[in-house]
């Protein structure tokens, strides 16, 4: 199910709020609300962990992770690095990346197999994203826009990208990523999709502006519907089965 | 440009969102809502004024356009349209379109469909349109509620005169003023005795009209106020100025004797001497030496002669025998032949044999047997001062002044004009009875035959095509020498406009 929330009266949820399959990210707010909500939502299945990033609350645009690992910009001060450690599961690698372009969130938009990125990361940061994500890489632009990160969301069901798409790159990226895209809008019109939501396999964080429609094409494409944490490992484990008989 | 340098470009096919507020499936816009949702939410009139209150004067249907100024323009019209956006103030928006609603013309509403645009929501531009009503609030403006309240309401009087018997110069001055518009901003014209009242609401409109009659006749003028009401305190004087202008008595093709000191300024011209033609200078003619002179308004008023026998007193005579004595020569424009002449008075004619052996100007159109109007000198008992100075002068018995075409006009008699002409609408004075009313016809039958006869006089004015006219086949068919008449050539068409209201006539030149 999707969860429509504000953080301190800014429906930009996924700019302070980081969440994958494995544990989630959520800024250090005024108020307890937005951490609760999370909270609620995700406490008996993976941690929730508040923390800020190089001393902001930005920390969705600054991070990018999935359940393998989380890559932290050059800015991460070790206190954060050493709390992050702490928290987050011992199979999630935290590391911290010496990259020029400094918000990974904007630069990179990933799920737990495939990565898309910004074409003029280094390198290294390239081959440390294989490593520490575990993902394929792949430089790409969405709808001319070079910030991938911002302009899509993705999980391991589905993706939702910029509205200006067209149907030629939604093919070439769905190909790519192996997920179904589409091309919508979330926070009643707006284009920055990454800045609007927030989302993993079984939920998903909106700002409240969301409409009812965007709301609906963001369930049906990232299938929350019928998604429950229990429900992957009911399927993982008919699948199993089936191969064990 | 890709596609151009022959590189390979992939094909971008627009996808479709849905509409984030009602789901239909649209193209992706800057607002990623579809056009009727984005109405739904933004309505970028909000905050135009859509009712505005105009004032209007019904009498000279205009407009109040800032504090005191008014603006003349008709209903529909582009000049309304400017004045009417004018009114309206585009907060933050474009403008792009405007066109008028038709509504009743007396409903005193008049409502204009405008177009408008602005950037809505991330940059989508949204255009809208709407109606604005103007309601007309009837005030009469300042210069027509004075003339309501007192019609009589004029600063300046110009009072044309002239001292002679008859009023050919009037019907002249007339169509001068018709043609060059010069009384355009008179309120009122009064046809007086001898002469003409212009009225003006401006001494300024007064001064101008002298100076136009002074460029078209030898006048001579002066000016008069009357204080009317003043006001110490704001030191405001309030007047009525009275323009007199007095044209000259001498017309065309009357006989003049100079005064010896005219004569000898000019040449030792004359003494006798017929006027051709009268404009700010009066044109003479000797008729004995074809020699021409002009006489400017300073110079005439200097001397202020008059003349000697007038246009009334023409005669008729039938001309016997012409022998010219010199060729044509061409005299300020017009040509003359000088021509020794046998004549008789009609009057004579088989009653007894007074024949005048006379020289004439006339020569290169009078043939025998024609007939011609002159001043009978041998008749006539004159008691000119002028022409007492000057001891034994001896006087010629006739003096030809035209060729008659009297004989010939009566044929046509009753037959209307192929032109007309417009006129002034005066007022008249009616206490002067029926005679002079049927006087003044005949004298504007005069002058429209003048006209026909000297295209020199046609010059500045303009005729019009008389639409009832029908051109007989009988006058085409007439041998010999014919009445001359106006050439088609050189009417206007009287282009009037019937289903205009205020009946406002423009003349297009042909």
């Amino acid at each position: 199910m999707a969860t429509r929330l504000m953080f301190e009266n800014s429906c930009e949820v996924g700019v302070f709020s980081k969440l994958t399959n494995a544990y989630c990210l959520v800024a250090i707010g005024g108020s307890e609300s937005f951490y609760s909500t999370f909270e609620a939502e995700l406490a008996d299945v993976i941690p929730v962990v508040k923390t800020s990033i190089g001393g902001t609350r930005i920390i969705g645009r600054l991070c990018a992770g999935n359940k393998n690992g989380l890559l932290l910009p050059h800015t991460t001060t070790d206190q954060e690095l050493q709390h992050l450690r702490n928290s987050l599961p011992d199979n999630v690698v935290v590391q911290r990346i010496e990259e020029r372009l400094s918000a990974l969130g904007n630069c990179i938009a990933c799920n737990d197999h495939v990565a898309l990125t910004h074409t003029d990361l280094d390198r290294e940061t390239e081959e440390m994203i294989a490593d520490v994500l575990g993902v394929e890489v792949f430089r790409q632009t969405i709808a001319g826009n070079i910030l991938v990160g911002s302009y899509c969301t993705l999980s391991n069901r589905g993706g939702l990208v910029h509205p200006h798409t067209s149907i030629e790159d939604l093919d070439e990226l769905s190909t790519l990523l192996q997920v179904p895209l589409v091309a919508g809008t979330v926070n009643r019109g707006s284009e920055v999709i990454a800045a609007g939501m927030t989302v993993n396999d079984w939920t998903a964080f909106c700002g409240s502006d969301t409409t009812a429609t965007e709301l609906s094409v963001i369930e049906s494409v990232f299938k929350l519907r019928e998604a429950q944490p229990s429900a992957i490992v009911e399927e993982m484990r008919k699948s199993l089965i089936d191969s064990y008989v | 440009m890709a596609e151009e340098a022959g590189m390979f470009v992939i094909r971008q096919t627009v996808g479709s969102i849905l509409c984030c507020k009602c789901g239909v499936p649209m193209q992706p816009n800057a607002a990623n809502m579809c056009v009727k949702c984005l109405r739904s939410e933004v309505d970028i009139t909000e905050g135009l004024q859509k009712h505005v209150i105009i004032r209007h004067c019904p009498e000279c249907d205009s407009y109040l356009h800032h504090s005191n100024t008014w603006i003349k323009a008709q209903l529909e019209s582009k000049e309304l349209l400017t004045y009417c956006l004018g009114k309206l103030h585009f907060r933050g928006v474009r403008m792009v379109h405007a066109e008028f609603v038709w509504t009743e013309p007396h409903s005193k509403r008049i409502k204009i469909r405008v177009r408008v645009q602005k950037e809505v929501l991330h940059g989508a531009i949204l255009e809208q349109t709407y109606v604005v009503e103007y309601v007309q609030q009837e005030s009469m403006c300042e210069s027509c509620s004075r003339i309501q309240a007192n019609p009589d309401q004029w600063v300046a009087s110009v009072q044309v005169r002239q001292h002679v018997s008859h009023r050919r110069t009037f019907f002249y001055l007339e169509q001068l003023i018709l043609k060059h518009d010069a009384a355009v901003r008179a309120i009122k014209i009064k046809q007086m005795d001898q002469g003409i009242d212009f009225f003006f609401a401006n001494r300024s409109h007064g001064v101008k009209f002298v100076e136009f009659v002074g460029k078209v006749a030898p006048v001579r003028s002066r000016h008069d106020k009357q204080l009317v009401s003043h006001d110490p305190k704001s030191n405001n004087y309030n007047y009525k100025y009275t323009f007199s202008v007095e044209i000259s008595p001498i017309c065309r093709e009357d006989l003049i004797c100079l005064p010896p000191k005219v004569a000898v300024s000019l040449g030792n011209l004359g003494p006798l001497v017929i006027c051709t033609k009268v404009t700010n200078s009066i044109a003479l003619l000797d008729p004995l030496t074809l020699r021409q002179c002009y006489l400017d308004a300073d110079q005439y008023w200097r001397a202020s002669f008059k003349s000697l026998l007038t246009s009334r007193q023409l005669v008729e005579y039938i001309v016997l025998d012409v022998e010219i004595i010199s060729p044509d020569v061409n005299i300020g424009g017009s040509r003359y032949a000088l021509a020794e002449a046998q004549v008789a008075r009609l009057s004579d004619f088989g009653k007894n044999d007074t024949i005048f052996f006379i020289k004439t100007h006339l020569g290169h159109i009078l043939k025998p047997g024609d007939q011609a109007l002159g001043y009978d000198l041998y008749g006539t008992n004159s008691n000119d001062i002028e022409l007492d100075k000057y001891k034994g002068l001896v006087l010629p018995e006739a003096i030809l002044i035209k060729k008659s075409y009297e004989e010939k006009r009566q044929r046509k008699h009753g037959k209307p004009r192929s032109w007309k002409l417009k006129s002034l609408s005066m007022e008249v004075d009616d206490s002067r009875g029926r005679n002079d009313q049927e006087k003044m016809n005949k004298e504007y039958e005069e002058f429209l035959r003048d006209l026909e006869e000297n295209p020199e006089l046609r010059f500045n004015v303009s005729l019009y095509r008389n639409k009832e006219y029908q051109p007989s086949e009988m006058a085409s068919m007439t041998d010999g020498e014919d009445v001359p008449s106006v050439p088609l050539e050189e009417l206007l068409a009287d282009l009037d406009i019937s289903d205009m209201e205020d009946g406002d006539d423009y003349n297009m030149s042909e």
